[in-house]
């Protein structure tokens, strides 16, 4: 098990070590002439206007907030489902009341107008 | 030990640890060392295998839409994607004013490291896999959040409003595919009864996709939609916010979400394979591995070639129909799914493969005959697209009371 997460952290140490590595040659290897109008932002010709970080439209904050609370519950059903198999009916069906509360929050959602996109 | 021709990796790997174990190391530094060489190999592997997959992407979309697909460079263009490769390597970048430098060369790192991070845990035959972790599914969704970031990071750190939008967008898309995504794994976890991926594969003496045909059609749908893939392309799509979020990227660090894009769909294709098809299973497997691992790779070149159709032939959603089909369609149907499957697996007598899977297709049927009717009912009853809600106030409104709002006709 720790020989497995070791492997697990090495590897994740090595595939974020390669791809830094290669930017790192290719930034090497090219040409470095910075010039104000090549590095200044792409809008389509025209000059930016303002701010970039700017205020941005709420219904994606929507679309955040209910993510954030199915993924967090979806993970719960992890272990339950890693148990399945030596769980008896009563425990399946504790589960059940847990997805059909959670299947209640889309509902809800969806009552509230929050899952229309405007 | 078998011979070398049937297993040629794991001789390859006992020779190598042998071979460190003869010098004298000590066990853990001989263990570290072949971790460390074994990490790199796969790594790398991977990122090589991108050269290839290039290929085939640029090769099968001519095809589709009649054109030949790159033809010049090598015999069938084979060299085509090396010698564009060395040409990336060699160009500038071009940082944009403003820019968040840290986000900004964080995220193409972040985009492809998260893609090899998932090949840490998938089994190519019985006796070869990175790691066997017991939580390789969580690990796998984890990870594949990693990515997401990359996407959001790169928008962000951009200092450029395209990118910001492409970042909002893929806020919403990537985020919301990842709940039916994390949902429809939950069956082929609770069928096998672990989440190990070695103990997955092992379990399909049935491949899961008869046993749950609806969680694999979910898992491929969102599979597409995670990995920003037509027809979910919306958080690069090209003819609305130019390229999205990574507008402003240039040399390799441009070609790095391409390069993560392609390995991610082929990575995407080897988990269908690897959960729902049976990974390396197959006649012989057990005794000869590499057999297996030519299993592993026919089944997700299949699935591979089924999202590039998918991919070339179907047009873009509107951002409203994208959000519409994840939260009302696929969120409620893999849910309703794992309730059912969960309710009449355990139902249906024990320790009858047969009953079991009879069972579960059942269920699976109607399940899809009621979405069917559910869906059919819903673009029924409904109008397709409402033009006006609301009549718009006007000034001279309390004069011609009685006369028809003109919008009122146009909704029927």
């Amino acid at each position: 098990m720790q020989n497995d997460l070791l492997y697990i952290g090495i590897f994740m140490l090595i595939s974020l070590f390669i791809p830094g590595i290669a930017i790192t040659i290719a930034g090497l290897l090219g040409p470095k002439k910075p010039a104000p109008i090549k590095n200044s932002v792409y809008e389509c010709g025209i000059e930016t206007v303002g701010e970039t970080w700017v205020q941005f439209k709420a219904q994606y904050y929507v679309y955040a907030l209910i993510f954030l609370v199915f993924d967090v519950e979806t993970i719960f059903l992890y272990p339950w489902a890693v148990a399945y198999n030596i769980l008896t009916i009563w425990a399946v069906f504790e589960m059940v009341l847990f997805v059909i509360i959670l299947l209640g929050g889309v509902l809800f959602a969806w009552q509230k107008g929050a899952l229309e996109w405007q | 030990m078998n011979s070398f021709w049937a297993d040629p990796i794991g001789f390859v790997i006992l020779w190598f640890i042998s071979l460190l174990q003869g010098w004298g190391l000590p066990g853990d530094l001989v263990l570290l060392i072949s971790y460390v060489v074994g990490a790199l190999l796969l790594a790398t592997g991977s990122l090589l295998l991108v050269i290839f997959l290039i290929w085939v992407e640029r090769k099968i979309g001519g095809r589709v839409q009649d054109r030949l697909g790159p033809n010049r460079v090598g015999p069938y263009g084979l060299i085509q994607p090396i010698a564009d490769m060395l040409k990336i390597f060699t160009k500038e970048f071009i940082t944009p004013d403003g820019a968040d430098k840290l986000v900004y060369n964080l995220a193409p790192i972040l985009s492809v490291g998260s893609v090899i991070m998932i090949w840490a845990v998938v089994p190519f035959a019985i006796n070869l896999y990175g790691s066997n972790l017991n939580v390789g599914v969580l690990y796998i969704v984890a990870v594949g959040g990693l990515g997401e970031l990359g996407i959001i990071l790169a928008g962000w750190g951009s200092n450029n409003k395209f990118a910001l939008l492409g970042a909002f967008r893929a806020v919403a898309q990537l985020l919301s595919y990842e709940v039916p995504m994390v949902a429809s794994l939950l069956i082929p976890v609770m069928l096998a009864g672990s989440m190990n991926l070695n103990e997955i594969v092992r379990a399909q003496t049935v491949p899961f996709i008869v046993m749950a045909p609806i969680a694999a059609l979910i898992f491929f749908i969102s599979s597409i939609a995670e990995n920003g893939r037509a027809p979910f392309d919306l958080l690069e799509a090209e003819s609305e916010i130019v390229a999205g979020f990574n507008v402003e990227y240039s040399g390799l660090k441009f070609g790095f979400f391409f390069v993560g894009d392609f390995l991610h769909a082929f990575t995407l294709a080897l988990l269908f394979a690897v959960i729902f098809l049976g990974g390396w299973n197959g006649p012989a497997a057990d005794s000869i591995p590499i057999l297996g691992f030519v299993y592993l790779m026919i089944k997700t070149t299949i699935v591979y070639f089924l999202g590039l159709l998918v991919r070339f032939s179907l047009p873009r959603f509107r951002i409203d129909q994208m959000m519409a089909l994840n939260w009302k369609v696929l969120v409620p149907l893999s849910l309703a799914t794992l309730m059912l499957t969960a309710i009449f697996d355990k139902l249906a007598p024990a320790g009858n493969l047969l009953v079991q899977v009879i069972v579960l297709v059942l269920v699976n049927l109607i399940i899809w005959l009621l979405l069917q009717e559910f869906l059919a009912r819903a673009f029924r009853d409904k109008p397709q697209r409402r033009a006006v809600l609301h009549s718009r106030p006007q000034a001279d409104a309390a004069e011609d009371a009685p006369a028809q709002p003109q919008t009122d006709a146009m909704q029927s």
